[in-house]
């Protein structure tokens, strides 16, 4: 993975000089909290109630063991002992002070880490493939670019006050693993017929209250132009983005507005005085940063291991475990391994620092010291020998961190929600858990097969419940009862949907019961167990779910039950903690 | 009044026209002396204000660089204002200013300009600044020593980290991981 030089670390440490003088100044009252509000915030610091949430950067999801140990730390000395992995990529801790912050920086500065715009009216952390450089359908390896595009946008000078923030993500596989379309600049790392490499970007692309899939500005950028193009993008979203209305200033409604035509004239109007300057990609950068990427030592290793398969035979939750959780690797004899932190009953994303700890020394074991963080909150182990996977996977299940449900039911995202969130509609951790709980037969999730399900606690969308082939998303709080909307036919990668509400709304206790009637629906209609959920919605359409979701009550009985179960806390409104969108 | 230039502080007056609820760009009148009137004034009044040589001209936040054309060259002074720091549009004005009409004069930040944004400021292009009456100005100044090396290019660096330095790959730098 990419090593700072003297230069990458420098600016890193007067980053934590300039910010460590910026919080004294705020302790000092020398700068008001309206002002110190966007600094912290470009440092990924969210103010709560009862102390600060710190949103720390893993650009491209890319980690090492002695980084992650680092994570460990944190959550041990500022923290509860636990962070949360987030959509993005990132990891946050929820409980620190704010004086201790510039100490925090300055460890991680410690081992090239920081939390540059992480939040904030700017550009955000760079996200990526999780499977990058080791994937089968790798087209263009994207992690050089994503680490050039990082050291571009860390402290551009003309957008750090941008109308709302912005998201960049690169893939660079024929599957699109990085949610391009959903992001204000998608990019898809290609070849042309000449084999020569370039990009298809996507604009306007993102999730929240107005959901939108991004449009295609460019169809084939060769890869010298990649920075000043993307600087024309931002310079002409920052003149004309909307700053009237921050439910309206995303790169996505001017895009909308405009028209993706007279976008892309505006924006090649302004290019033209860019192109081929000195902003230019030469060769040598993207070498020298390409260096970092290559190959790890790979033994030549046979493909097959046929003790795998002896102990597959004899053991159910192995086998599962490989068939969800494993991945083939470009390279014979090894395989990539997703850890996965939602095991049911424990809030999707979390890991404790022991947790972190394990993962370090076990990433050092069997996967060359490197992991990746994924969108779907769960840890890669790019680089695994496929004679190591039965110690790996025993190992793992010490930890808790081998449930076979990757890409199955419970292998949900959701969003903080009301616990944590002052913007929230709705609780989703324990909407999730109920969830989790109700469905947690692993055959029966085995059965039901591929299945992506999202949960957002407001319209905001943090749980990218649009893209969820199942989405929920909490939309009030009324009589002392929360109510979500149930949405069906979302999709990410290549495939990207956004998907459409099922009916009216639902309570809390009525959501997993409707997840039910919908799988019902699916196993009903299914031709086999080849289609997955998603097919069989495009091929019979909503209505089927939707009549049979509504065709009858929902049970008045078990929701008394329910509400006396108290192994589902009542949400605590009276305490907000964080508001993870600003 | 005291300003920053070129770093340091320096004895200013310019006179910064605002326009009051009942003046409108065509009925304003621009006083004698060194004044620094609004885009609109000049769109309005040009042919009268043409042969003043001791005007400047100030942009508001939602008006773009393109609006001045040619005319860019007469002044020797053009400001930029920034209603609120978190308006970061101002950063694009002045960067189109000086790399896109080739503005040379005195290119100066007004508003609600703050140290933790000169850093910034003075990267696209702003070579002078007005910082808020109620802050320190020396304090201010510290601004400018935040960082001291930068990755890409804007209007004060032509060229880009990567153009201007010798940087490592991975067989030259000590690998810290593991
Ligand atoms: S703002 Fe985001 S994190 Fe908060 S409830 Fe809404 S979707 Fe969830």
């Amino acid at each position: 993975m990419y090593c700072y030089d003297e230069y990458d670390q420098k600016i890193i440490d007067e980053r934590v000089a300039q910010y460590r003088d910026q919080v004294c100044r705020r302790l000092a009252n020398e700068l008001t909290e309206t002002e110190f509000l966007p600094l912290r915030l470009q440092n990924g610091l969210y103010m709560q109630v009862h102390g600060y949430m710190l949103r720390i950067a893993v650009p491209y999801g890319l980690i090492s063991s002695r980084q992650m140990r680092m994570f460990a730390h944190i959550a041990r000395k500022y923290d509860r002992g636990y962070g949360h992995f987030t959509t993005r990529q990132n990891i946050q801790f929820n409980w620190l002070k704010l004086e201790e912050t510039p100490d925090i920086l300055a460890d991680l500065a410690s081992v090239q880490m920081h939390a540059i715009q992480t939040s904030g009216n700017c550009i955000r952390n760079i996200t990526s493939d999780e499977f990058a450089g080791v994937a089968q359908d790798e087209v263009v390896d994207p992690r050089p670019y994503a680490e050039i595009l990082r050291q571009w946008s860390t402290f551009h000078p003309e957008f750090a006050y941008l109308p709302r923030k912005f998201k960049i993500a690169i893939s660079g596989g024929r599957e699109d693993r990085a949610a391009i379309l959903a992001h204000d600049i998608g990019i898809s790392a290609t070849k042309n017929a000449q084999g020569e490499i370039g990009f298809r970007i996507l604009v306007g692309g993102g999730l929240g209250r107005t959901p939108i899939v991004g449009s295609e500005i460019c169809e084939f950028l060769p890869w010298q132009h990649l920075l000043t193009y993307v600087e024309s993008i931002l310079r002409i979203y920052n003149q004309f983005g909307r700053r009237d209305n921050k439910y309206k200033a995303r790169i996505k409604i001017l895009v909308k507005a405009l028209g993706i035509d007279e976008f892309r004239r505006l924006v090649e109007e302004d290019w033209a005085d860019l192109k081929d300057g000195p902003g230019t990609l030469t060769a040598e950068e993207v070498d020298r940063v390409a260096s970092f990427f290559i190959d790890p030592e790979y033994e030549k290793l046979p493909d097959h291991n046929s003790k795998l398969n002896e102990f597959k035979a004899d053991n159910r939750n192995f086998s599962n475990w490989m068939s969800r959780n494993v991945i083939a690797h470009r390279v014979p004899g090894y395989a990539i391994v997703v850890l996965s932190l939602k095991k049911p009953g424990n809030a999707p994303g979390d890991a404790t620092d022991a947790q972190m700890d394990a993962i370090a020394d076990l990433a050092d074991r069997y996967s060359f010291g490197e992991m990746r963080i994924t969108h779907k909150q769960n840890i890669v182990f790019a680089d695994v020998k496929q004679s190591n996977l039965i110690d790996l996977w025993q190992e793992i299940t010490r930890q808790e961190l081998a449930s076979p449900n990757i890409g199955l039911l419970t292998d949900m995202i959701s969003c903080p929600g009301a616990e944590f969130c002052t913007l929230a509609n709705a609780r989703s951790i324990p909407l999730a858990k109920l969830i989790a709980e109700r469905f947690e037969n692993i055959d029966f999730q085995h059965d039901i097969g591929e299945i992506t399900l999202n949960i957002s606690g407001c319209m905001n969308a943090c749980g990218q419940n649009h893209i969820g082939n199942i989405g929920v998303t909490g939309v009030e709080k009324k009589n002392h009862e929360e109510w979500y909307q149930v949405s069906i036919g979302g999709a990410e990668g290549n495939d990207c949907a956004m998907g459409k509400i099922l009916g009216p709304s639902l309570t809390f206790y009525q959501v997993p019961e409707a997840i039910d009637r919908i799988l019902q629906v699916y196993l009903r209609e299914r031709i086999d167990e080849g289609e997955r959920f998603i097919d069989t919605v495009h091929r019979i359409g909503h209505k089927p779910f939707k009549d049979y979701v509504y065709a009858t009550d929902f049970e008045e009985e078990s929701v008394k039950n329910d509400r006396d179960d108290m192994s589902v806390m009542p949400a605590q409104y009276a305490v907000p903690f964080y508001s993870p969108r600003f | 009044m005291m300003i920053i230039k070129n770093k340091i502080l320096v004895e200013d007056d310019w006179q910064v026209l605002r326009l009051n609820d009942q003046e409108t760009p065509e009925n304003v009148v621009v006083a004698a002396g060194k004044v620094i009137v609004p885009l609109k004034v000049w769109l309005a009044q040009r042919d009268g204000l043409k042969q003043r040589d001791d005007l400047g001209v100030w942009f508001a936040s939602d008006e773009r660089s393109e609006e001045l054309k040619e005319d860019v060259r007469k002044f020797q002074i053009i400001a930029v204002d920034f209603p609120k720091f978190s308006d970061g549009r101002g950063y694009s004005i002045a960067f189109n200013l000086r790399a896109r009409l080739g503005f040379t004069g005195e290119l100066r930040a007004i508003g609600d300009v703050l140290r933790d944004q000169l850093f910034y400021m003075q990267r696209v292009g702003f070579d002078a600044f007005a910082p808020r009456p109620d802050r320190d100005i020396h304090d201010a100044l510290k601004g400018f020593e935040d960082f001291s090396e930068v990755y890409q290019t804007s209007f004060d660096k032509k060229l880009p980290l990567f153009r201007r330095a010798q940087r490592k790959g991975k067989s030259s730098v000590e690998v810290v991981n593991g």
